[in-house]
């Protein structure tokens, strides 16, 4: 099996009894960037050097007997909506295109002391706004399923980079499903966990209360292991959870323990909006499970077909007020053009920000002007309440939920761009995760007739990755979707 | 059916984003803002009154730093993407009148 | 003109810095004139992805203030993001509170012309950062420093209670003790720790009728007496337009007048209250306060006497004048030097005017506080007792406490040293006074025929008394033998 095709797992395990390299895991890793990364467009920057340099590093602590992380010599990919203080940090916007953040995230931090080598930093929708990476202001990225298609976004980038095996895994980041409904796409792993886990210092924010990073891998181990290194609580985030309250853990220990007498929620009429294909992937994938001795319960989320119009109010009102720091002043793109300092704001935003990037802060100032408040935002945060506790209902009746994380597969590429209000329909099985604040994950679960990837959605009440993952993993064991490969790439 | 929102309106809500929006993104947002808005008053079906707003997932308070000085970045870090610096300042075009906290 | 009568109405919203160690929402410390710039991190720069996290101390003193000031404490509150562009908010926002201040309704009581003291009400107060610099010194360009961008500032508001000028700066310089007081500031206005943005208008009763003058909100006070002077121009001003145009006050006349200190005038800054649009949310970076009952009463029990009630008690308990009491509670630890030995068993009068006429003139001379001088409240009450006991004469008691903050020895060596030991020594008296009467026979015979001529006969006698021990001799101990001798 070539270098490329061994999960992380696998391959740390191997660096660590000296039987590959880490600079040889990481010299097929760039060469698979150099070879396809000219199609796909996963990275926006790569960072050859410094890379082999780490690998050579943690090659030679094992050599030498040093004590090395848990993720030492495993090449993985960062969204660039990270910061790092080497590198440019660009959040796929032009505004941001020569910045060099002087500082690390604290995932990224958490990643370097594991010892992982960070080869590069992904396309994404500027800003994080999208379902399709086509919102980079940057560049174009293709689903590697179908490089006609999307990859799915916001973390489009880290998603096409693990389907093409330009990494081992990677980091995405999700405010309304940008970590699950690209996955699905690509026929990989993707968790959100939840608000609180991680911490978003050093994520460049997009929905501030929405916003988790998150885990892109091949196996659900690999998510496992990844999210064992990046989660915990933070004192630089006020919002991230105290280890007391909600200790994180190892969440590999019991990845393989299925749980006992699983009962599966299952919200028929809101599931009823997928494709045909997806529905009865979906429905097949249920089916395994209770093959495998679990009960499934009807469940009623009678708010989740409210979920987009409360999510794009709120996740845009943050975004206004979020973006409002780039403005040519202090750091960023500066217009040329501004013959005032007034302009060198109006200007700047107007020449450096992409088109959804706009409509999104327009829409956002909007709902927290003065005579639409109430009407917008407050009523939103009250809709929010709502989603929530059908949540905590449901949860009540069942340990996890399973749907769709998209009603499509990977559509063509310019397919929606055109029409907004039809691509933020596309995010009904996922926001309503994100405003309720609790872990999901979208695991490989089929094809669809045109060969594209179909994701399965679990979900689980808050501060239950551990048991998300052990979910998903009784399924991972039981299939093979998730080793089948992209073809016609290489 | 009424627009829920004109191009006078997007006009005053693009000063207020500080965004010089050319004519014709206004026509194209003041279609496209009109149907999402649209769309979100779905919101409207639900009877709210009694329903408390959520702002945070989580149900924590007082998280707070110690009162500890630690290393600032340093005047050459803090200007080293400025578009345009003057000595240790930022520079910008000269504003003209000030504002207050 | 004689039908016609005004009432001035002035409310302030005043700014004031917190001396943490630190930024409210970051670890920077705060700043003392560095180099620009250089006092700043990803968090207080606005940088993409950085985060606030409230430093417990600054929240800790504005509750101390806002029970100074009688304010309930909310047991909840939250931060709100308020936006403006302005080069010196990095964010373009500004962290603070909106709809659920830390503190208020409350009042603060001051001390007017009269004796008499005056409650005025405060509406809110709240924590907020403040923003960094915009400098216009350069000519064609402005410069930004961030430097004091997220220090901690209190924002007190006032109900429009302050009825003159006079009211307006009793108010300020109450505060600035009190804050002073808490610890909590330096306020010094110079340096804008605190700042002060009075909005006055004129209710005027004219043949009958009522109007009201537009509000005006004047900027850049940078003293107290600007302070004062600001308001008064204002008055003026406001009643001048009123008899020229009649203007009164509508929605959205309310203007903004900056202050020139060169003019001594308030200049139109901007016509109209601008149509700002803040958009305020809660800020979902930082998590809300919860105040407990416990924590509370941890706080209330670092509350200290407030000034105002120290000085009256001064006036009361210890007969102190109520200029001296002022001076004295002027800054805490000259109340509390002054407390210390009274406490030591000095008599309050006495230490008061050894305090006043010499202690703080030489600490105002040397620029430090009582404390500077490195006096000890025991060395100084041991002082005043030498006083009242007649070892040493109250001028002569001036000159001791000059040369203990010079020599840092102890009154008695000094008074030895210094020779200024009153002679009370009765026998040893009585020979100079025997010898006094000798070489002055007419003049106590004046004193005994009584009449006219006696009480300057007597004066005269003592005097001489005086000459020959070279002003040593206890002048009460004199009078007594004088007394005695010529009855
Ligand atoms: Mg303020
Ligand atoms: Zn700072």
């Amino acid at each position: 099996m070539p270098v490329h095709d061994l999960t992380a797992m696998e391959l740390r395990d191997r660096i660590a009894a000296g039987q590959v390299s880490s600079v040889e895991a990481t010299r097929a890793v760039l060469d698979r960037i150099d070879r396809l990364d000219p199609v796909v467009g996963a990275y926006l920057s790569i960072l050859p050097e410094r890379a082999l340099e780490t690998a050579k590093e943690v090659d030679r602590k094992i050599a030498a007997g040093e004590p090395v992380g848990t993720l030492a010599g495993v090449p993985i990919a960062i969204k660039d909506v990270l910061c790092t203080s080497f590198g440019t940090t660009t959040c796929g916007s032009r505004i941001l295109q020569n910045f060099h953040s002087p500082y690390d995230a604290t995932v990224v931090r958490k990643l370097l002391d594991a010892d992982a080598i960070i080869v590069g930093k992904t396309n994404m929708d500027e800003f994080a706004m999208g379902s399709s990476t086509e919102n980079s202001g940057l560049r174009k990225t293709v689903n590697p399923w179908d490089t006609s298609r999307v990859p799915g976004g916001s973390s489009g980038g880290s998603t096409a980079a693990m389907a093409a095996r330009m990494c081992f895994a990677a980091l995405g980041s999700d405010t309304g499903g940008s970590i699950r409904q690209p996955a699905s796409f690509c026929g990989v792993v993707g968790l959100k966990p939840t608000y609180g886990r991680v911490s978003r210092y050093g994520l460049v924010a997009y929905g501030s209360s929405l916003d988790q990073i998150g885990p892109i891998a091949g196996t659900v181990a690999d998510a496992a292991l990844l999210l064992s290194v990046i989660a915990g609580h933070d004192p630089a985030d006020s919002t991230s959870v105290d280890e007391k309250a909600a200790p994180a853990g190892d969440y590999l220990a019991g990845l393989n323990e299925p749980v006992e007498g699983l009962k599966i929620g299952i919200a028929s009429a809101f599931n009823a909006g997928a494709e045909p294909a997806i529905q009865k992937a979906i429905g097949e994938a249920v089916d395994d499970y209770r093959e495998a001795g679990a009960e499934i319960v009807e469940v009623d989320m009678p708010h989740l077909d409210y979920a987009i119009a409360a999510y794009y109010v709120i996740a845009t009102a943050e975004a206004s007020s979020n973006l409002a720091r780039y403005d040519g002043v202090h750091y960023g793109y500066r217009s040329e053009n501004a013959n005032d300092y007034i302009e060198v704001y109006t200007k700047s935003r107007e020449e450096a920000f992409g088109k959804e990037v706009k409509r999104r802060i327009m829409l956002g100032t909007y709902a927290l002007s003065s005579g639409y408040y109430d009407a917008y935002y407050l009523k939103a945060l009250k809709v929010r309440n709502l989603i929530r506790g059908d949540f905590v209902r449901a949860f009540e009746r069942c340990d996890c939920l399973m749907m769709p994380a998209a009603p499509t597969t990977a559509f063509q590429i310019g397919e929606k761009v055109d029409d907004p209000l039809k691509m933020y329909l596309a995010d009904i099985y996922t926001v309503a995760v994100n405003l309720a604040g609790i872990p999901g994950i979208s695991i490989p679960c089929g094809f669809d007739a045109a060969g594209l990837p179909i994701g399965l959605q679990i979900l689980t009440p808050a501060f239950s990755e551990a048991k998300l993952l052990r979910i998903a993993r009784m399924y991972e064991a039981r299939t093979n979707w998730h080793t089948r490969k992209p073809v016609g790439l290489e | 059916m009424q627009q829920k929102i004109d191009a006078q309106q997007v006009r005053k809500v693009a000063k207020l984003a500080r965004l010089d929006l050319t004519e014709a993104e206004i026509e194209e947002f003041t279609g496209q803002l009109g149907a999402i808005l649209q769309y979100v008053e779905k919101m409207n079906e639900l009877e709210t009154a009694e329903v408390e707003p959520l702002a945070h997932c989580l149900p924590i308070h007082n998280v707070f730093r110690a009162d500890q000085v630690r290393e600032s970045l340093g005047t050459e870090k803090t200007l080293a993407n400025a578009p345009e610096r003057d000595g240790a300042f930022f520079k910008v075009p000269k504003i003209l009148e000030d504002s207050s906290s | 003109m004689s039908d016609l009568t005004y009432k001035v109405i002035v409310g302030l919203e005043i700014h004031v810095q917190l001396n943490t160690r630190t930024k409210m929402f970051c670890s920077c410390a705060l700043s003392f004139g560095e180099e620009a710039n250089s006092r700043v991190c990803p968090v207080c720069l606005g940088l993409p992805g950085a985060l606030p996290v409230m430093n417990r101390q600054a929240v800790e003193y504005a509750m101390l203030a806002a029970l100074a000031l009688d304010c309930p404490v909310a047991e909840f509150t939250k931060w709100d993001r308020k936006s403006y562009y302005y080069p010196d908010l990095p964010k373009n926002y500004q962290i603070s509170q909106y709809d659920l201040p830390l503190g208020g309704p409350g009042s603060i009581e001051i001390p007017l012309e009269d004796g008499t003291t005056k409650k005025v009400r405060i509406r809110r107060a709240h924590l907020e950062e403040d923003a960094g610099k915009n400098v216009h010194a350069a000519g064609s360009f402005s410069q930004v420093d961030l430097n004091r961008a997220g220090t901690p500032l209190l924002e007190i508001v006032t109900e429009p209670d302050l009825n003159g000028p006079e009211q307006v700066r009793a108010l300020a310089v109450e505060l600035q003790r009190i804050v002073r007081y808490l610890g909590i500031s330096e306020a010094d206005m110079q340096k804008g720790h605190m700042r002060f943005e009075p909005n006055v208008n004129l209710v005027i009763d004219r043949a009958g009728q009522q109007f009201k003058t537009p509000i005006a909100e004047v900027k850049n006070l940078n003293s107290f007496r600007a302070l004062e002077r600001s308001v008064a121009y204002e008055i003026r001003r406001q009643l001048d337009d009123f008899l020229e145009t009649g203007r009164t006050m509508q929605m959205g006349n309310k203007s903004t007048r900056g202050w020139n200190d060169v003019h001594e005038a308030t200049v139109l800054q901007r016509e109209k209250e601008e149509a700002h649009d803040y958009r305020y949310f809660p800020d979902p970076d930082l998590v809300p306060v919860v105040t407990t009952r416990q924590w509370l009463d941890e706080i209330r029990s670092r509350l200290c006497e407030l000034p105002l009630q120290r000085q009256v008690r001064y006036v009361q308990a210890y007969g102190l004048s109520e200029y001296d009491a002022g001076v004295l509670t002027g800054d805490r630890s000259t109340a509390d030097f002054f407390e210390q030995a009274v406490g030591s068993g000095g008599d309050p009068k006495r230490i008061c005017n050894l305090l006043t006429q010499v202690g703080l003139k030489l600490a105002n001379e040397r620029g430090r506080d009582l404390l500077g001088l490195g006096l000890e409240p025991n060395a100084v009450a041991t002082l005043a007792g030498m006083i009242d006991q007649g070892v040493i004469s109250a001028s002569a008691g001036n000159t001791i406490l000059q040369a203990m903050v010079e020599t840092g020895k102890k009154p008695e060596t000094l008074a030895q040293e210094l020779n200024l030991v009153q002679k009370s020594d009765a026998g040893e008296l009585e020979g100079i006074v025997d010898q006094v009467l000798k070489e002055n026979a007419a003049a106590a015979a004046d004193v005994v025929a009584g009449g006219k001529k006696s009480q300057k006969a007597r004066g005269f006698l003592l005097g001489q008394v005086m000459q020959k021990t070279k002003g040593q001799a206890n002048p009460k101990v004199v009078s007594e033998i004088l007394n005695r001798k010529l009855r």
